[in-house]
């Protein structure tokens, strides 16, 4: 007799993953979709997909969703929030999304602690247009807009958006996790989990920051790359919890 | 209700409230800025939601975002925070979403004024963001038709599942007059929102808002739907008045204020013996190609009167194909013209036409 030992959710639709091999979307996905399945919030939830690879994930996430301009979305899921409160709202977004054209949209959405939740990918690089340089892009970086690496006298040093939001006094949850190995995929579902609990509590604002990768235009094999994102991207950007509801601090 | 003296700016707000509106997001800017503090002041007593949102891009997206929540949702601004907007309105387009936007029209290009102007009308008839289009636009001439107007936009809007703009320039927007705010306005037969995301709750698959299509065929398709439905609004919804037609010399053209000032000059031109009519577009878009053909034979020349340089004689000279000369005047940059130098305008256009 055999017995299953693991299912896919609920919380996924049966449609293909369009993500290229080693992509980590296809891992956070299947994250944020268990979590909604298992707070059982998959039939009030309504997701927000943003500009980017992930621009399709209205097929994946089986929820109902709304597709959004580039940049977006925290604006998208207010005005969704406001007319339904009762409803579980999220985005999902990546850096070129969030940390580039969108930074009016995700800041101001924390400032007002919308009561919503956002999933944001850093992959540090546009990787639908190609491999472009991103803000979350590494200093010295190669990119097809960065072909000499990433000069921060030219465009800056990478933009910190976890430590950025913090900084915002209506950021209610904030937390920086990754996914290049089982033990921070655990820990990562735990952020997603409290991201979600926050909002089901009507505490405000909730976003967790995903070191990911982009195999393909980082030109590295998939676990290259996930070798990568652990040896550079988390020495620049510390994982952990930034801001939490302040009565779980006492 | 009897006739109260209003602002425009606030009977168009108190308007929206009437007609059902649920929820606005708006960003200040002049000439508008009575209508967000209406809402702001009163939206929570008839059970809506008011919200100042960061910018205009904002606002518009947060318009999407509720109006795909089937919410019936509003957004107010003008000429250069309109031009922000066209984002947001282009992909609503798309998503077949449908809000009610108010623009009260001032000077531009660029930071341009904050006086009364009619020369967003490139802007408003013409899509405004990219792809193929439109936005059902009305330009009413005062606040009673304006307030009329909004309270039945939201269902047109509905019906269509279209942005529909109620486009006035600054001076309906600051200027006060009695208007009754109780007025029956025509109830449209609208579907239930089936659409909308508002959870599944098990009762149904998952609903999704979108204006992505990344197979050109199901673009193309989804351009054709859309099309039809343009159709269809041009077909229905064309709306205009004809006034002093019998026997005229000539037709003006004018709409909003503008047409109030004609009226005016109609006055003084008929004591004079000097017939002109006035075709006035209630709709700039679906522009009312309709009324051209209702134009006698008496008339021998068409004059397009508008608060900008020449926006409208484009679609004047497209419904009027060729079939009569057509003059232009216009004030533009917020200034308003008295209706002495439309009578010279007329006079000038008739003199060289005999």
């Amino acid at each position: 007799m055999s017995k299953v030992v693991f299912e896919k959710t609920k919380g996924l639709t049966n449609k293909e993953f369009s993500y290229c091999p080693g992509c980590t979307h296809g891992i956070i996905h299947r994250l944020v979709a268990e979590v909604l399945e298992e707070l059982d919030i998959l039939d009030r939830t309504i997701g927000i997909s943003p500009v980017g690879c992930s621009v399709t994930n209205y097929e994946f996430f089986n929820c109902d969703m709304q597709q959004a301009a580039h940049g977006r979305a925290p604006a998208v899921a207010t005005g969704i929030k406001r007319v339904r409160p009762d409803n579980i709202v999220f985005s999902y977004q990546g850096d070129g999304d969030l940390a580039s054209i969108g930074t009016a949209e995700i800041v101001h959405a924390a400032h007002r602690s919308e009561n919503i939740t956002v999933i944001f990918i850093n992959n540090g690089i546009y990787g639908m247009t190609g491999g472009q340089m991103a803000p979350t892009t590494l200093v010295g970086q190669k990119t097809t807009t960065s072909p000499y690496g990433r000069d921060e006298k030219h465009c800056g040093k990478p933009i910190k958006i976890s430590e950025l939001l913090s900084a915002v006094p209506g950021a209610t949850f904030i937390e920086r996790v990754s996914v290049h190995n089982p033990a921070h995929v655990r820990k990562a579902k735990k952020a997603i989990k409290k991201a979600f609990e926050v909002q089901i509590a009507g505490k405000g604002f909730s976003l967790v920051e995903f070191i990911s990768t982009c195999p393909v235009n980082w030109g590295m094999k998939p676990q290259d790359a996930l070798n990568w994102a652990e040896e550079n991207m988390i020495a620049y950007y510390p994982l952990g919890n930034f801001r939490t509801p302040e009565e779980d601090d006492k | 209700m009897a006739k109260v003296m209003m602002k425009g700016n606030e009977a168009m707000a108190l308007a929206a409230i009437k007609g059902g509106c649920k929820a606005f997001f708006g960003y200040p800017i002049t000439p508008q800025s009575e209508l967000p503090e209406y809402l702001a002041k009163h939206m929570h007593k008839h059970g809506g939601v008011f919200l100042q949102a960061e910018s205009e891009i904002a606002a518009i997206n947060m318009v999407y975002g509720a109006s795909g929540a089937g919410a019936r949702v509003m957004t107010s601004s003008s000429s250069p925070g309109i031009a922000l907007k066209q984002e947001g309105i282009t992909y609503m387009a798309g998503a077949q979403l449908p809000a009610v936007i108010i623009n009260v029209m001032r000077g531009g290009p660029g930071l341009g004024g904050i006086q009364p102007s009619q020369a967003d009308y490139k802007q408003v008839t013409r899509g405004g963001g990219n792809g193929d289009y439109y936005v059902i636009a009305f330009a009413p001439e005062d606040l009673q038709e304006t307030v009329n107007i909004i309270k039945e936009a939201f269902d047109v809007a509905d019906q269509y599942r279209n942005p529909v703009m109620i486009a006035v320039d600054g001076l309906i927007g600051q200027m006060m007059e009695p208007v009754d705010l109780d007025i029956e306005v025509p109830k449209r037969e609208l579907a239930e929102k089936t659409w909308a995301t508002i959870g599944t709750y098990g009762k149904r698959p998952p609903v999704n808002i979108n204006s992505l299509f990344l197979d050109p065929q199901g673009l193309e398709n989804h351009s054709w739907n859309l099309a039809k439905k343009y159709n269809t609004i041009k077909e229905k919804e064309q709306r205009y008045e004809m006034v002093n037609m019998k026997d005229a010399e000539l037709v003006i053209v004018a709409y909003g204020t503008m047409s109030r000032i004609v009226r005016s000059a109609l006055e003084e031109l008929n004591k004079e013996g000097i017939k002109v009519g006035l075709l006035r577009p209630i709709t700039i878009w679906p522009f009312p190609e309709k009324a051209f053909k209702e134009i006698p034979e008496s008339v021998k020349g068409i004059l397009t009167c508008e608060l900008s340089t020449g926006q409208m004689i484009d679609d004047v000279k497209i419904a009027n194909n060729g079939k009569l000369p057509v003059g232009f005047f216009g004030r533009t940059g917020g200034m308003v013209p008295e209706p002495e130098e439309i009578i010279k305008a007329v006079k000038d256009m008739l003199g060289g036409l005999k």
